[in-house]
């Protein structure tokens, strides 16, 4: 709806949101505080939220310069997030362009498939995909949680749709002009799915970012965990020292937080378009 | 067939040779593109899937490796519901998806309503109000760890001041524990139901309030009248995949109770962890599987049932 003038009810308005979502964020902000204090300072009530006395760089030094870094974390999550979307990116767009543009025999039943294969929630095989990385020797790897994250119906549907809706004459002229599939994949459905693939591949690295459960299951090592891991070795380790916690908090939402507010729009964008988490 | 059938038949009917050669290698080049994607799938989806149904009949403890497997029929099916902890799980799944799905819907529409119609800088709320959605939910466990520490923790120091002596003790209070993590549950999703529903309100065509404005129509008659009746497919949607998704809540649960203290916070994905592994019971985890997958198929088809049948009416 465009505001042609200035209402003064939805000003009023405006300003309790503003209050209302200051509340709401209230946890995040507490976190931020406390990272900076002393632990004695931390539980302070009625809460400073401007630090009296600063301990920020010892709280710094407790999760970034420990015996335990949080930079081996950060590496490993860094890691693990880029090769998987990428590789997501990649698989999904390819069944993305077979589905679309490419006729073949059996692709109506492949597709149905992948719609069938959006049904099935991760959960329920857990078990039986942790077995086959223990006797495939993967266990403890990274590969192990590379694999089992870059294969997608979800985003290969998501990609499909937008594909369709490329139109066909690029793609003529291009094979008029001698390219092959491959050439016509990577040259012009690529490029020209620019913004889905920007949207899948934002979506799919702040799943792999947050991913908990994946690496709980297929993990042990400390020198392999990622930032979620990372945050329940802090918590066994720390659980008691609420200021380095916190610290450890901060560092493990600030990449994305700052990725998010850089790309809202493309996140909530893809939010919208496909509304499935996981 | 469109026209590029037509574009490609009258290119190759000069050479009928060259129109069959590349029928045969599109042919090739969609098997090529689509197998990494199917393979994977096939391989790391539908044949788990099928692998824990099988496993669901057997006794096995992965300790004993591959020969300790035992075909034991039903008895895990059996043994679910005399399980008390599974029927707690149970019970808490059903407890924690009404707790929350309703509620966040509820709210979620309402400021996406006010978001959408009434408010400057629509931007600045989406976003903040999303923010918790986005953020690792290990991180955000810890954040509210705090907040909730029975005696020093900034909320029940903020309730005794309000004058309640004795706050629950949230996290590590049986009654509250699984209460305790419904809140940040919906901390955390309600941005997600607002993105949705604003999503679903951008659909609606502008001329529809315009036309309700002139006949005189109220902001709440306008909502009750133009925007909910409109938003059904989201509303159902958002039912259908937040209960879904309420359903598989694990991350909250594991980093901050354990299920506990005494599995009064303990859900079904939980139960399927510890179960499998920790205590490495693989037939008994799988049954849990298949009862967590069917429920989710249940409660898709009931939606989808009630809703064709709205259709229909």
């Amino acid at each position: 709806m465009s505001l042609t003038r200035i209402k003064p009810s939805n000003v009023i308005l405006t300003v309790l949101f503003a209050v209302l979502s200051v509340f709401f964020l209230l946890p995040l902000f507490w976190m931020l505080s406390a990272s900076a204090k002393t632990e004695r300072d931390v539980w302070t009530f009625p809460i400073q939220w401007i630090p009296k006395e600063w301990n920020l760089i010892a709280n710094f030094k407790a999760v970034w310069m420990g015996d335990v870094s949080f930079g081996l974390f950060y590496m490993n999550s860094i890691k693990i997030a880029v090769i998987s979307t990428l590789a997501t990116i990649l698989i999904s767009s390819m069944a993305g362009y077979a589905l679309s543009k490419l006729e073949f025999k059996g692709r109506a039943f492949v597709f149905s498939l992948m719609l069938a294969f959006m049904m099935i929630p991760e959960q329920a095989t857990l078990v039986p995909r942790y077995i086959m990385i223990k006797e495939a020797g993967l266990y403890d790897t990274h590969a192990a949680l590379i694999l089992m994250g870059i294969f997608s119906s979800y985003f290969s549907f998501l990609l499909r749709q937008f594909m369709a809706s490329i139109h066909d004459d690029m793609l003529e002229a291009a094979e008029l002009d001698g390219a092959g599939f491959f050439r016509v994949f990577w040259n012009i459905m690529l490029p020209l799915s620019k913004p889905i693939l920007a949207t899948v591949g934002i979506i799919k690295f702040i799943w792999t970012w947050n991913d908990y459960q994946g690496p709980l299951i297929m993990l042990t090592s400390t020198k392999l965990f990622t930032i979620p891991l990372g945050m329940q070795f802090f918590q066994e380790e720390f659980g008691t020292r609420i200021a380095v916690m916190m610290m450890a908090s901060v560092a493990a939402i600030i990449p994305l937080l700052a990725l998010f507010l850089a790309l809202q729009k493309q996140v909530i964008q893809g939010i919208a378009i496909g509304g499935v988490k996981g | 067939m469109s026209e590029r059938m037509i574009v490609r038949d009258s290119a190759s009917s000069a050479n009928p040779k060259t129109y069959w050669t590349r029928k045969r290698r599109e042919q090739w080049a969609g098997w090529v593109f689509i197998a990494p994607e199917v393979i994977g799938l096939i391989g790391l989806s539908l044949f788990p899937l099928l692998s824990s149904l099988v496993l669901s009949f057997t006794e096995w403890n992965l300790v004993g490796g591959l020969s300790a497997i035992r075909f034991n029929g039903v008895d895990n099916f059996v043994q679910l519901f005399k399980d008390d902890h599974f029927i707690l799980a149970l019970k808490n799944n059903v407890l924690f998806s009404a707790g929350t799905v309703p509620l966040t819907m509820l709210i979620g529409i309402v400021l996406a309503a006010l978001i959408h119609k009434k408010l400057y800088a629509k931007t600045f709320f989406k976003v903040a109000f999303f923010i918790p959605y986005i953020c690792s939910t290990v991180a955000i466990a810890a954040v509210w760890q705090a907040l909730y520490h029975p005696s020093k923790g900034p909320l029940n120091q903020l309730l005794m001041q309000l004058g309640i002596s004795n706050p629950p003790h949230w996290l590590v209070d049986t009654s509250y524990s699984l209460i305790a993590i419904m809140i940040i549950y919906i901390w955390q999703i309600l941005g997600y139901q607002i993105i949705i529903f604003l999503a679903g309100m951008s659909n609606i065509p502008e001329e529809l309030y315009e036309a309700a404005k002139i006949d005189g129509a109220t902001g709440i008659q306008q909502f009750r009248r133009i925007t909910l009746p409109l938003l059904g497919p989201t509303t159902f949607f958002l039912a259908i995949t937040s209960t879904i998704s309420s359903f598989k809540v694990f991350d909250l649960i594991k980093f901050l109770t354990n299920g506990g203290p005494n599995y009064s916070s303990t859900v079904i994905v939980y139960q399927i962890y510890e179960e499998g592994f920790e205590r490495f019971r693989m037939g008994y985890a799988s049954a849990m599987s298949w009862a967590l997958f069917l429920m989710i198929l249940l409660v898709t088809s009931i939606t989808w049932m009630t809703q064709s049948r709205k259709v229909h009416q």
